[in-house]
């Protein structure tokens, strides 16, 4: 196991975004640890001002989308602006354009935020679903994210898993009964990832928290 | 590789004489006795490569309950891994508390037995993957069960759910109960084993199978862990998704590592 070594300075102001869902404590401490400062917030203002933003998320694609509706706009004007956009789990799904989970009848649609075009799917194999615990990255292509981390154990709990459009969003991929994507990111790279918790997979998140802050840092 | 089975060392936490949290280790749910600061504790065995912790609190106190809260605070700063915590949370309060404090996941025992929807309340609010329902079975040998196995003697067996420690029987079918608790939500499941609890002589691997086979949500086999060996066993013929152990990692018998080496070597999958 690789020992990570927190920066003994601050390297980038990082906004967390509160929607009213999940425990923000966590991914708190972890950012802190990998050297942000960390401000949680559901003002877009401060979007603007911040090096990155972190887009966390426990919970269910319709109910996250309609809590986060309201910063829509703040969030893709800020992909948009080439911007560090970090989904995590449920944040991430949501940076995809739709989700099976979401589709009830009579509840009306529900869209994504479509950064990264594709869509979120139940695992359908023969397995306990949700998917929970450790399983293994194997990196597909290069993006600064994921840097350090091939081989490595990250920590998941889901049950549905994005399917991008786009091949190419594919950072990463885990495997249980099927390759399905660990991580994704959109062609420009500034958005994207991973539907594990980093917060919560020991030195090898802490390692991609630590990526994602240097990132930030460098933009 | 694919998803592991999990190593888990679960920490019970008790308060010593003057009011600060401290580790007991206990057999068959007594007899406890001193191994440690629970957040030194719990740092040791994160850099020993533990998967999660469980962290229990035995005290079933209003002071048990804010020492218990404190440590895992204490934990959560330093150990980047799930935490599930346990003991006396009976209300939808409870489970809020608990998550704020730091905690992944709770687990819940007698608060659900005597209300079960405590577990759709629980599962609506903050989602099913952070309630954890807590099954402490025991062997009987009547036939007031609902499903009959063998016991590793060839005896039929039944499991009965316990309450208050393993303290109280309910005649309620662990393996329905089980089922339920599915039903209504669970995401995971912790069985533990008043028989074996605390023996070192293997988990109850009838009871586990028992489970596993019952439902589809992931199982953490809990009482009875004495080496590696009998983790082995428990997930391949079980087919568990966890196993926990207190004291062979608490009295140093086994370290985390060595217990993953061992399996490794024998294909099961685990972090290293």
């Amino acid at each position: 196991m690789s020992t990570f070594e927190p920066p003994a300075e601050t390297l980038a102001d990082v906004v967390l975004v509160d929607y009213g869902l999940g425990n923000l404590r966590s991914a708190t401490r972890g950012l802190e640890r990998a050297g942000a400062s960390v401000e949680i917030t559901d003002d877009p203002e401060a979007f603007a001002a911040a090096d990155g933003v972190v887009l966390p998320g426990v919970g269910a694609f319709r109910e996250g989308m309609e809590n986060a509706g309201p910063l829509r706009e703040a969030l893709t004007d800020h992909a948009a602006a080439g911007r560090p956009l970090f989904g995590i789990c449920l944040g991430m799904q949501m940076l995809l354009t739709s989700s099976e989970e979401a589709d009830h009848e009579g509840e009306g649609e529900v869209t994504g935020l479509d950064l990264v075009p594709g869509t979120n799917v139940r695992f359908d194999v023969d397995r306990k679903v949700p998917h929970m615990g450790w399983n293994e990255l194997s990196v597909e292509r290069e993006h600064p994210i994921v840097e350090g981390v091939h081989g490595e154990y990250a920590y998941f709990v889901h049950s549905y898993y994005a399917e991008p459009d786009d091949p190419d969003a594919v950072v990463a991929t885990a495997d249980y009964g099927i390759d399905f994507p660990a991580v994704v990111a959109n062609e420009a790279g500034n958005v994207f990832g991973t539907q594990f918790h980093p917060e919560k997979s020991g030195e090898t998140g802490l390692r991609i928290l630590r990526n994602f802050v240097e990132y930030c840092a460098e933009r | 590789m694919g998803l592991t089975k999990r190593i888990i060392p679960c920490i019970d936490v008790d308060l010593d004489d003057d009011g600060d949290a401290a580790v007991y280790t206990g057999v068959n749910f007594e007899n406890l006795e001193y191994t440690g600061d629970p957040v030194e504790l719990a740092k040791k065995y994160n850099a020993a490569g533990a998967d999660e912790f469980v962290f229990l609190d035995i005290t079933a106190s209003a002071e048990g309950r804010e020492t218990m809260l404190d440590v895992v605070n204490a934990v959560a700063d330093e150990c980047f891994i799930p935490l599930t915590v346990g003991g006396g949370i009976r209300t939808k309060a409870d489970i809020k508390e608990t998550l704020r404090a730091g905690a992944d996941k709770v687990s819940i025992t007698t608060g659900a037995l005597e209300r079960p929807e405590l577990i759709e309340e629980g599962a609506a609010a903050f989602g099913s993957q952070c309630i954890v329902i807590s099954v402490d079975a025991r062997r009987r040998h009547d036939d007031a069960g609902e499903h009959f196995y063998r016991d590793a003697d060839g005896e039929e067996v039944w499991f009965e759910c316990t309450k208050k420690g393993g303290r109280e029987g309910t005649g309620i079918d662990a393996v329905s109960w089980a089922k339920e608790a599915e039903e209504r939500g669970a995401g995971e499941l912790f069985v533990n084993s008043i028989d074996m609890d605390g023996t070192k002589d293997g988990y109850d691997v009838p009871l586990m199978k028992a489970v596993c086979d019952a439902v589809s949500t992931p199982v953490i086999a809990s009482s009875g862990c004495g080496g590696p060996e009998d983790m082995y066993e428990v997930f391949t013929e079980a087919n568990a998704d966890a196993g926990l152990a207190a004291s062979i990692f608490h009295f140093g018998d086994y370290s985390i590592e060595e217990t993953k080496e061992y399996l490794d070597e024998r294909g099961v999958p685990v972090r290293l």
